[in-house]
C-alpha cells in the first residue's frame, strides 16, 4: 500500500483515518443520497408536470413537497406481496442487492477540495483509490445482479423477460462507458477521481473530450434504465419488468437504487468531464471561487443540472425498440469510441515525442485505418438498409414464408418488418398484395389516411 | 487496505438501511390472503405454468453476455496502459494500435457473422 501513495500523493490525504470524519463523511453522503432521490421524485413529476400542461403533485405540504415523503410514508404500510412459486431466498435478496451497491459507488465522487472542519484539514471526497472510476464500473454490474435475480426469482415472463433485457442493455451500454473513460483517463494519466479533478484544472475534459463526453452521457443514460432507454421496464409491453411482482418496501429499494444511480453517474459526468467541484468559467474568475466550501454548490449546481436534463428526456422523448437500443450501443459508440481513442492516443504521443519516426508511422497506420473503417461502417449500414428495404417487400406479399424459414430451429416470432411499423403498409391488411404497393403516395390513398 | 475502509463503512451502512427497510415493509404492510393476488401478474389471466429451474431462455442473450466479457476484459487493458500512456511514449502507442486491430478483426467477424444483429 506504501508505494501506491508514494507513487500517487494526491492519496495521502485519504490514507489518515480519523474515525469521526469517516463516520461524518459517510453520514452526509448517505442522507444526501436520501434526500435527493426524495427531491428528484417531487421535481421530477413537478417538472414533467408543467411540461405537459399540468400542476403535477401540490397538494401535499407548500408546491406538493411532501409528496415524496407522503409516498414514502405510504410505501411501507402497504401489504408486502410475496407470489406463490418465488424462490424466496433470492425474491428477498434481490432489491438488497440492488440498492446497497448504488449507494457504495457514490462514495469516489468529489464534492470539494480539502477544507478544514473542527481544526482538521480533510478531503470532502468519502474516499478515493487508485482505482476510484473503476469502482463506480464494478458497483453497477453488482446492481445488475440485483435485477437478474428478481426477474429469474420471480417466475413471471413479464418479470423474467424485463430482467434479461435489462441485463442486457446494461451490459452493453457499459462497455461503451467504459470506453468512453479511456480518453481521460490518458489525458489525466490517473484513475483516482481526486487526480482528474486537479488534471482539469485550465480545461474540462468535456472541452478537450468532447466525443468521449458524447458517449458518456448517451451510456448513463443507458446504464440507469432511463426514458429513452427504458425498455426494461416498457410498461406498455412488459407491464414494469423486474419489478411486476415487487410491492411495499421491496419495489421502494428497486426504486431507490435508480435514482441513486443517476445521482452517481451525473456526479460521475461531473468530476470526469465539467471539472468536478471547479467553478464553471464567468465564476472561476473570482480567486476565492475554488476554495473553502463554495466548490461543493458548483458541484451540486452541474449535478442538478445534468439530473434535470433526466427529467427533460423523459418528458421529451418516446422509449426506442430493443434494436435500435442495442444497435446504438453496439455498432455505433462501440466503434466511436474505439476510432476516438485511436485518434486522440496518436495525438497525445505526437505531442510527447515530435520527431520520432515511429509514432509518424502509426499516426499514418491510424489514419488509414480510421478511414477504412469509417468505409467499412458506412457500406455496412447501406447493406443493412438496403436489406430492410427489401424485406419490407418480401415480408408484405408473404410474411409466412419470409420470416418462417428456419421456424423448425428458432423460436416461433412473428414477422418483425412488416410495413406497418415504418408507416408505409394497410391499416387491418385490406387485401393481401396491397402492402406491395411501394410507392408511399400509393399507400396513402390505400389506407385512406 | 485504509483507503478502502471508508468505502466499507458505506457499504455496510447502505446494506443494514436495504435489509432494515425490507423487514420494516414486511412487518408493518397488512397481510389479507388471497389467492389471486399472489399468482404472478399476467394481466388477469391464469398464469402460465411455471417450469421448473426457470425454464429457456433465448440463447441470443447468452451470445450478448459473451460479448460483453470478450469487450469488458479489452476496456480493462486499456486503463493501465492510458494511465501510463505518457510514461511509456511511442511504444504504448503502437502496441495498443495493434492489440485494438486485434480486437477490431474479432468485432467485424462477430459483426458480419450476426453476432450484432437483434430483432
Amino acid at each position: 500500500m506504501r508505494h501506491v501513495l508514494a507513487a500517487d500523493p494526491t492519496l495521502t490525504d485519504f490514507s489518515q483515518l480519523i474515525w469521526w470524519m469517516v463516520l461524518l463523511k459517510v453520514a452526509i453522503v448517505f442522507v444526501f443520497l436520501l434526500l435527493t432521490t426524495i427531491f428528484m421524485i417531487w421535481f421530477e413529476r413537478r417538472v414533467i408536470g408543467r411540461m405537459q400542461n399540468r400542476p403535477g403533485p401540490n397538494r401535499a405540504g407548500p408546491l406538493g413537497l411532501l409528496q415524496p415523503v407522503a409516498d414514502a410514508l405510504k410505501l411501507p404500510l402497504k401489504e408486502d406481496i410475496i407470489p406463490t412459486g418465488v424462490d424466496k431466498l433470492v425474491f428477498v435478496a434481490a432489491p438488497i442487492i440492488a440498492a446497497a451497491p448504488s449507494f457504495v459507488a457514490f462514495s469516489i465522487i468529489p464534492w470539494g477540495p480539502t477544507v478544514s472542519v473542527f481544526h482538521h484539514r480533510t478531503p470532502l471526497q468519502v474516499a478515493d483509490l487508485p482505482v476510484a472510476v473503476l469502482l463506480v464500473l464494478a458497483m453497477s454490474s453488482i446492481g445488475v445482479y440485483g435485477i437478474v435475480l428478481a426477474g429469474w426469482a420471480s417466475r413471471g415472463p413479464y418479470s423474467l423477460l424485463g430482467a434479461l433485457r435489462s441485463t442486457a442493455q446494461v451490459i452493453s451500454y457499459e462497455i461503451a462507458m467504459g470506453l468512453s473513460f479511456v480518453a481521460v483517463f490518458l489525458y489525466a494519466g490517473s484513475l483516482s477521481t481526486t487526480a482528474i479533478v486537479a488534471a482539469q484544472q485550465h480545461f474540462w475534459y468535456a472541452w478537450l473530450l468532447p466525443v468521449s463526453f458524447l458517449v458518456y452521457l448517451v451510456t448513463m443514460v443507458g446504464e440507469t434504465n432511463r426514458v429513452p432507454f427504458d425498455l426494461p421496464e416498457g410498461e406498455g409491453e412488459i407491464v414494469a419488468g423486474h419489478m411486476t411482482e415487487y410491492s411495499s418496501m421491496k419495489f421502494a429499494m428497486f426504486y431507490l437504487a435508480e435514482y441513486i444511480n443517476m445521482t452517481t453517474v451525473a456526479g460521475l459526468a461531473t468530476t470526469l468531464f465539467l471539472g468536478g467541484w471547479r467553478a464553471p468559467w464567468p465564476v472561476s474568475l473570482w480567486a476565492g471561487a475554488n476554495s473553502g466550501w463554495w466548490p461543493v454548490l458548483w458541484f451540486l449546481i452541474k449535478v442538478f443540472i445534468l439530473l434535470f436534463g433526466y427529467v427533460w428526456l423523459r418528458g421529451t422523448l418516446p422509449r426506442v425498440r430493443y434494436d435500435q437500443l442495442m444497435a446504438l450501443g453496439w455498432k455505433i459508440l462501440i466503434p466511436l469510441s474505439i476510432v476516438w481513442i485511436l485518434l486522440i492516443a496518436t495525438v497525445r504521443a505526437w505531442r510527447n515525442e515530435t520527431h520520432s519516426g515511429v509514432v509518424y508511422g502509426t499516426a499514418g497506420f491510424v489514419l488509414v485505418l480510421i478511414v477504412i473503417l469509417a468505409w467499412a461502417w458506412d457500406s455496412g449500414a447501406q447493406r443493412h438498409a438496403a436489406r430492410l428495404a427489401g424485406g419490407y417487400q418480401e415480408g408484405a406479399a408473404e410474411p409466412a414464408v419470409a420470416d418462417g424459414g428456419d421456424a423448425a430451429q428458432s423460436f416461433p416470432v412473428p414477422p418483425l418488418d412488416l410495413p406497418h411499423y415504418h408507416g408505409i403498409g394497410v391499416r387491418g391488411g385490406a387485401e393481401p398484395g396491397s402492402g406491395a404497393i411501394t410507392g408511399s403516395g400509393a399507400s396513402k390513398e390505400v389506407t385512406g389516411a | 487496505m485504509r483507503l478502502y475502509v471508508p468505502i466499507l463503512v458505506l457499504a455496510v451502512l447502505a446494506a443494514g438501511f436495504a435489509i432494515f427497510s425490507v423487514t420494516f415493509g414486511a412487518l408493518a404492510g397488512p397481510k389479507r390472503w388471497n389467492k389471486a393476488k399472489l399468482e404472478s401478474y399476467e394481466c388477469g389471466i391464469e398464469p402460465t405454468p411455471a417450469p421448473l429451474g426457470g425454464g429457456k431462455v433465448p440463447i441470443k442473450y447468452y451470445l450478448t453476455a459473451m460479448l460483453f466479457i470478450v469487450f469488458d476484459i479489452e476496456i480493462v487493458f486499456l486503463y493501465p496502459w492510458a494511465v501510463t500512456f505518457n510514461k511509456l511514449g511511442a511504444f504504448a502507442l503502437v502496441e495498443m494500435v495493434a492489440f485494438v486491430v486485434a480486437v477490431l478483426i474479432a468485432y467485424a467477424y462477430v459483426w458480419r457473422r450476426g453476432g450484432l444483429d437483434w430483432d
